[in-house]
């Protein structure tokens, strides 16, 4: 004989009030400003261990290249703008980089090939789990950075976009100790070809030691700010605006 | 006529420590949280890899997954149906159940808040915990084996006692066997360290800083893998901990890692072991 209520149903009840209890908790804002105090001590616990950010990330040979990286987030960009460009292969495609600089710049594909190259052999992490290793050929950031006389006031390097993930412009920053480390390049080549536009073509970030979400990819504009407060959501970098990620992407 | 033997009342002891309850019951809820937080990040990918890379395209040793309303695990290559419990259940083509994760929609941001606040958690409470075993001598006193009981004898009994369930009565009960110490001797020497560095072997900022840490694991895909594993083997613990709770006596249990008082189970009637 089985009562109105089954054991399964009190259960199963029991269980989605639970969750949805749960669930509060994690969305009040005083509890994630208690939970994000973790992710401040992992920050400064990070930058306490790794002392001064200079170690390199590990490189590995083409013997370990990923036989096919995936392509996540923007696969595509839809911007009328980038797909002219995109139509005569970059050709009369320009970088910007501005900001808190002295000499602004504004540098063609063949310019930035033609410039002094990096090439790495690194793994890129995702914040989902996963990891990929692909051979990475650019211009050191440090380099066109010093070419522009970067501001003394300067504190944050941003990346303007020209993808949009949920009708958003991607934007992604970092500080200046990551923008002058040496492995931190614009990656105009993959794997010794030229960067496929799922990918991020014609330009992307590559800042080894950091999380995926970081590596901004169709980079149009580079600017140096003081502040990153009055860019879009105000967090520095579109998945830190819309769902919170962390900005120093250090875990 | 005799009359049956007068039964001593067992006797109360101090036996479970304000500082080892405390470590208790912090772990017991940051556990659960590091557990269930750590399974939705897990559903974020439900797949695991060997060596320093592995994504969607690369062979996976381990895949919990989906196709329409039907759940699978694939493990090694051979598929298990899981339906309603794994890959697909409550509804939800999640890799793990809403049920068990912490929180229980898909929120990767929010499952890395809880997982990284309650990690420290875990390790701050792990270095007072040791600096006290180290001066109270709960280490030397309560957790190491002696000699007498490293013997392989010794230990055989133990484990042929456990076999049988039948657990230390009277004054062998007022310490902690030999399987027991060893459990926790391995939940804060070998498991303890084991997640906390597979942890960051998975952050690539740590890998630049300490490359040994990839070396030592053979790869960041491997340290994740060995990080969901360590998970399930501590998972087993708690369930086996939750079981001799039980067989030893819910009750009398519970108030000694409450109140830190227990009473003693009376000696068996029959001398037992023959064994």
């Amino acid at each position: 004989m089985t009562g109105l209520v089954s054991r399964r149903n009190l259960l199963v009840g029991g269980g989605s009030l639970l969750l949805a209890g749960c669930d509060r908790v994690s969305s009040s804002p005083t509890v994630r400003e208690t939970l994000s105090w973790g992710e401040r001590a992992s920050r400064s616990a990070q930058r306490w261990l790794i002392g001064d950010r200079q170690a390199l990330a590990s490189e590995f040979t083409r013997a370990d290249l990923s036989p096919v990286f995936r392509v996540n987030g923007s696969t595509h960009v839809t911007a009328a703008d980038y797909m002219r460009h995109a139509a005569n292969g970059f050709a009369d495609w320009t970088l910007a980089v501005d900001g808190l600089v002295a000499q602004p710049l504004s540098l063609s594909l063949g310019a930035l090939r033609a410039a002094p190259s990096r090439t790495q052999i690194t793994r890129h992490d995702c914040v989902e789990g996963w990891s990929a290793i692909a051979e990475w050929t650019g211009v050191p950031l440090g380099l066109l950075l010093r070419r522009a006389g970067l501001s003394t006031r300067a504190r944050y390097i941003v990346f303007h976009c020209a993808d949009s993930l949920a009708g958003k412009p991607y934007y992604e920053s970092i500080d200046l100790v990551d923008a002058f480390h040496p492995q931190t390049i614009l990656a105009y080549a993959m794997n010794r070809a030229p960067l496929p536009i799922g990918h991020g073509a014609p330009l992307r970030l590559r800042v080894e030691r950091q999380l995926g979400y970081k590596h901004a990819k169709y980079v149009m504009r580079i600017e140096a700010v003081e502040s990153l407060s009055g860019l879009h959501g105000g967090k520095g970098g579109f998945w830190e605006d819309a769902h919170d990620y962390q900005w120093y992407a250090g875990i | 006529m005799t009359m049956p033997d007068p039964v001593p009342p067992p006797a109360l002891i101090y036996r479970t420590r304000l500082p080892v309850r405390l470590w208790h019951w912090t772990n017991a809820l940051t556990v659960f949280v590091m557990l269930m937080s750590g399974l939705m990040i897990f559903n974020a990918h439900p797949r695991l890899y060997w060596g320093a890379y592995g994504a969607n395209f690369d062979h996976a040793w381990l895949e919990i997954g989906s196709r329409g309303t039907t759940g699978y695990v694939t493990l090694l290559g051979v598929e298990i149906p899981t339906t309603g419990v794994l890959g697909y259940a409550m509804g939800t083509a999640e890799a793990f159940p809403p049920l068990i994760t912490i929180p229980s929609h898909y929120d990767l941001a929010t499952a890395r808040l809880w997982h990284f606040a309650f990690a420290w958690v875990l390790v701050i409470g792990w270095v007072f915990f040791c600096i006290y075993m180290i001066f109270s001598n709960h280490l030397w006193n309560t957790l190491l084996l002696s000699h007498e009981e490293m013997r392989g004898t010794s230990l055989w009994r133990d484990i042929k006692a456990h076999a049988r369930l039948r657990l230390p009565r009277g004054e062998a009960a007022r310490h902690y066997n030999p399987l027991q110490k060893i459990a926790y001797l391995l939940v804060l020497f070998g498991f303890l360290p084991l997640m906390v560095l597979t942890g960051l072997a998975m952050s690539p900022a740590m890998d630049a800083a300490w490359p040994w840490l990839l070396v030592l694991f053979d790869g960041r895909q491997s340290a994740r893998s060995l990080h969901f594993l360590g998970a399930g083997a501590f998972a087993a613990f708690i369930m086996v901990h939750l079981v001799m709770v039980v067989l030893a006596g819910p009750i009398n249990e519970l108030r000694s890692m409450i109140t830190g008082w227990y009473r003693l189970p009376p000696e068996r009637r029959v001398p037992e072991d023959r064994a």
